[in-house]
């Protein structure tokens, strides 16, 4: 063995002693990366819409019933809980199991996103549109559009990444960590809702 | 690997207590959106009950609770970035108030 294989392979083998950061694996670390830059996404629409809210004189009230966010809300933590037993169940080995409450999860994120559309159907009824707001100020629109609309896109997407991942899991090709790493994008959707529902739906309820 | 292996094992108790106490907190920001307070008030604690429950999901939920350096450095970033964002209020607050366009 000449002295560049022995370096080469000195190199390959410190490489693969290498501790990961912070004991998670590069896969795992990926999505946390990922969490905190759209954290910073949704972070930057939410504090832009609060500078338009608190700008604008006569901010309209337009919700009167809390039913259907109330609804959507329960949904979508209840679909935190589904892809957690999911998750366990795969890390305990019991493929099937986390299978079928992999897939409970994304009917329940289906069903979170029909009420959601459901919601907007109904405002855009009442003629609120992206650029149009019948009760004052069009950036009312713009806003809830665009917050609601950012957010709807992430449970599509989660809803597609859980599906495929889920049955390529069931096939033997994804692992259980391939799971629970989805797992964690599942619960960063559930948790930017905590602060939609509050900034964008409570605090424009009519009285 | 300690870490994976812990909550790998761990029962489901624990996950439904945090469940309940979440749907609980999702209660409490309900019930503040009907209370005769003024918006900011409003907006305070509301915002306050939003951050116990992201607590709460990322600590358990997440499992940010069993890694100490995963954890500071998911909390350290995202904390300065958004509070990096809070830079701009100062500037609403002039703009809708302080400039002469404003009256």
């Amino acid at each position: 063995m000449s002295q560049a294989d022995l370096t080469m392979h000195g190199h390959a083998t410190a490489g693969a002693m290498a501790e990961p950061t912070f004991s998670v694996p590069a896969k795992k670390m990926a999505m946390w990366l990922f969490i905190i830059a759209d954290s910073a996404t949704f972070a930057g629409c939410l504090v832009a819409y609060g500078f338009i809210r608190n700008a604008t004189p006569n901010w309209p009230r337009p919700f009167h019933s809390i039913t259907n966010v109330a609804a959507m809300t329960l949904i979508l933590l209840t679909s935190s809980l589904t892809m957690l037993i999911g998750v366990r169940s795969a890390h305990a080995g019991d493929k099937a199991n986390a299978f079928r409450w992999t897939m409970i999860t994304a009917v329940l994120g289906v069903l979170f996103a029909v009420l959601h559309i459901r919601e907007w159907m109904g405002m855009i009824s009442e003629g609120a549109t992206l650029f149009r707001n019948p009760w004052g100020t069009p950036l009312f629109g713009a806003s809830f559009f665009s917050v609601t609309g950012l957010h709807l896109l992430h449970v599509t997407g989660g809803v597609i990444a859980l599906i495929a991942v889920g049955v390529r899991y069931q096939r033997g090709r994804y692992n259980a960590d391939d799971l629970e790493i989805t797992g964690l994008y599942w619960h960063f959707v559930d948790l930017v809702w905590m602060f939609v529902v509050p900034l964008v739906y409570l605090l424009n309820l009519a009285h | 690997m300690a870490t994976v292996e812990a909550h790998k094992n761990t029962g489901m108790g624990k996950d439904l207590i945090v469940y309940f106490c979440l749907l609980a907190l999702a209660a409490i920001q309900f019930f503040i959106a009907y209370q005769n307070i003024s918006p900011t008030q409003m907006f305070e604690r509301m915002l306050c009950v939003a951050v116990i429950e992201a607590g709460l999901a990322l600590l358990f939920f997440m499992h940010l609770s069993e890694n100490r350096g995963l954890r500071w450095f998911v909390i350290v970033f995202t904390v300065a970035v958004i509070f990096g964002m809070q830079y701009g209020w100062t500037d609403s607050f002039r703009l809708s108030n302080g400039v002469p366009w404003a009256r």
